[in-house]
Order: C-alpha cells, then structure tokens, then sequence
C-alpha cells in the first residue's frame, strides 16, 4: 500500500525544466529556497547532462516536502526510464509541455498506463 | 473427490470438519464483500480515468496560452528576465494544500492551490514591461492552478490503480485457491469420516459374529456333555448334527444385513 502519511507536509510544487517553463512557473511563485540553499527547481538545457536531470529526479521524488514534481516532458523523455519506474502517489510527476516541444500524450507515462487500461 | 486437489492438512475430525465450514462461509462472505468493494472502486476509477484524460489535454492548451505570454514579457521588457527571476525566488507563495477523502476505505488525496500574497518579483521589470509581467504571472498561475487539479486526479489514479489491483488479487485468491482448498477439505474429512463410520460398522459385525460364534461352541459343548451324562451313544451324531443345522437356520432378531 501507498504511505500517505505526512502528506500535509507536502506543500512545494517542484520542477524540472526548459529555461522559460522554469521562468513562467517561477513568477507564479513556486520557486522556494530552503535552510538548506537547496532549490526546487532545475534548469535543463541541451547541455544540462542526462546524469543530472536524473539526480534531480531522485532528489524531488525523494524530498518530503514536495508534492508534485513537473517535469517537461521532452525532459522526461531523455530520463524515460527512471519515470517509468517511479511509481509512488507522492510526490505526483507531472508531465508538461514545453513551448519548443508540444504535449503528444502518446509518450505520457500515466497516459500510456490510461490506455493501457482502456485497452485491457 | 477428496484426493484431488490442494487441501488443509488437518486430521478429519468432526471438530475440524465444523471448523473447516465455518472458515468457508467467512470466505465466501469475504468474497463478495471484496467483490463489492472492487466494484465501487472501479465506477470510480472510470470517471478518473475520464477526467485525467481530459485534464491532460487541457492543460497542453493551458500551457500554450502561458508560454505565449511569456513570449510577451520577453519582448517587452527587452531581454531575459530568467536569470533575474531564477536569481530572485527564495520562497514559495504558491503552495498546494493536500486533504484527503474516502472512497470505500481507500483515502484519496486531493490538492488545493493556495497563493499567498506577496512576492519575490515586486521589483521584476520595473524598468520595462512590468504589465506584461503581470500579466504572465497571472496567466501561468492559472495554468498551475490546472496542472494541480490534474496531480491530484493523477494521485488519485495511481493509488486507486494500486488499490484496485490488490482488492482484484485478494478476491481471485479467496475465489480459484481458499475456496476450493476449503471446499476440497470439507469433501475430504466428509469422505474420511463416512469411511471411518463403515470400518466401525464392519468391525461392530465382526465382534458380534465372533462373540455368537463363540456362544455357539460354548452350546455345543454343554450339549454334548448332557449327551455324554444321559449316555445315548448312538443317536450322538444325529443330534448333533440337528443342532448344527438348527442353528444356522434360525435367525438374529438384531443381526441387520
């Protein structure tokens, strides 16, 4: 079963994205800093290292006080993998689109479970 | 019959038969108890279904929208205001608040978007292009306001997903494996105790047929002493054979066959 205790400690919206997702998003305020100079937020750009992106995922998906984590998804793309094998409630992965790459929910990993499902 | 199958290890006593029926009406209770919950859980699970669907192809027009005003604020405040904005965020007034709810025992938990009113940006485009600022702020607020809804359906998916699967697995056990084991059982001890109740049939006959047979001799012998003290030598044989065939002809009142 799914743990949900403690889900009242997750108030932060975490993301990993493109340079302008991370800005829009930003200015909304969801940027946060804690005690610990940690962000919530990564910047990926085509030179960001597949490596790092995936060591922000485990660091979001680990952290408790986030409860959901965008992640654009040509991003999530390049990470594949270690989204697919991320299964836990919380905190919920959110895949976004991105302003250079529009939403195909056909590589949506909740959507590929939707249909999937539809399909069975 | 009772070897086939998988069955409890149990000696068949009537106790453990009693034991074993009582086990097999709490399974098949349990049964359709799960089967009911699985049911509710899945009406539910289709209308999530439905609407992650929706929201998830909402949310790509949602996010144009924003990512269009942002085009806007980077033309007009003339250059990138990232850094400015990456460099400026230190604490979150865009929050979610998670609260729960109960469907047939499993707790679904649902966000809230809560804005506090402050902000880090009050200075952001002072220069130029705070309108349009605004504005995107605004809009992409909206925006997380719609990716929110959607996390929460989505959380809800995953875990009713998980809790589905397990209620769907408890109710195809009890259904192909305890019931059959118990029912296999219940056959079994029914099966041993019907047998045991014949051996002890047969071994009670046996003991009744050993204990006439044993009364006949016991007659025979008192007979043939009465014959030797009246001393009739000749008619010795007949007699005795008389009596011989006197007794298999007549009959036992409680001798059943």
């Amino acid at each position: 079963m799914t743990s949900t205790s403690n889900y009242a400690d997750r108030i932060l919206i975490a993301v990993i994205g493109d340079e302008d997702s991370i800005t829009g998003l930003l200015l909304a305020g969801i940027g946060h800093i804690n005690s610990h100079q940690k962000k919530n937020f990564l910047v990926v750009d085509s030179k960001t290292q597949t490596s790092t992106i995936e060591a922000a995922f485990n660091e979001f998906t680990e952290r408790k006080d986030i409860a959901i984590l965008l992640i654009n998804q040509h991003i999530a793309e390049r990470i594949r993998l270690t989204v697919e094998k991320y299964q836990d409630a919380f905190p919920t992965v959110l895949e976004i689109p991105s302003k250079d790459h529009p939403y195909d929910p056909s590589k949506d990993s909740i959507l590929k479970r939707v249909q999937r499902m539809y399909g069975d | 019959m009772s070897g086939a199958g998988a069955r409890e290890a149990v000696f068949p006593t009537r106790m453990n038969l009693n034991i074993m029926q009582g086990r097999l009406k709490a399974a098949t209770t349990g049964h359709s108890l799960l089967s009911r919950k699985r049911d509710a859980l899945t009406t539910r699970f289709r209308g999530i279904l439905r609407k992650v669907d929706e929201a998830k192809r909402k949310m790509g027009r949602v996010m144009q929208l924003a990512s269009f005003s942002l085009a806007e604020v980077t033309y007009a405040a003339g250059g990138d205001i990232a850094y400015l904005v990456q460099e400026q965020a230190k604490t979150a007034t865009f929050k979610v608040k998670a609260k729960q709810e109960n469907v047939s025992g499993v707790m679904l938990p649902a966000f809230d978007a809560v804005r506090e009113g402050s902000t880090d940006f009050n200075l952001t485009g002072l220069g130029r292009g705070g309108q349009q600022i605004q504005k995107a702020r605004e809009v992409y607020a909206k925006a997380l306001e719609t990716l929110v809804e959607l996390a929460s359906l989505q959380t809800a998916f995953t875990i009713l997903d998980e809790v589905i699967r397990t209620t769907n697995r408890r109710v195809n056990a009890i259904e192909h494996v305890i019931m059959p084991k118990l029912d296999n059982t219940i056959k079994y001890i029914l099966s041993e105790l019907d047998e045991m109740d014949r051996e002890e049939f047969f071994r009670l006959k046996k003991v009744q047929g050993k204990k006439k047979r044993d009364a006949e001799a016991a007659e025979l012998v008192k007979q043939q002493l009465a014959a030797e003290r009246a001393d009739i030598p000749e008619e010795d044989t007949e007699t005795e054979e008389e009596h011989a065939l006197d007794l298999l002809a007549e009959k036992d009142a409680d001798v059943i066959f």
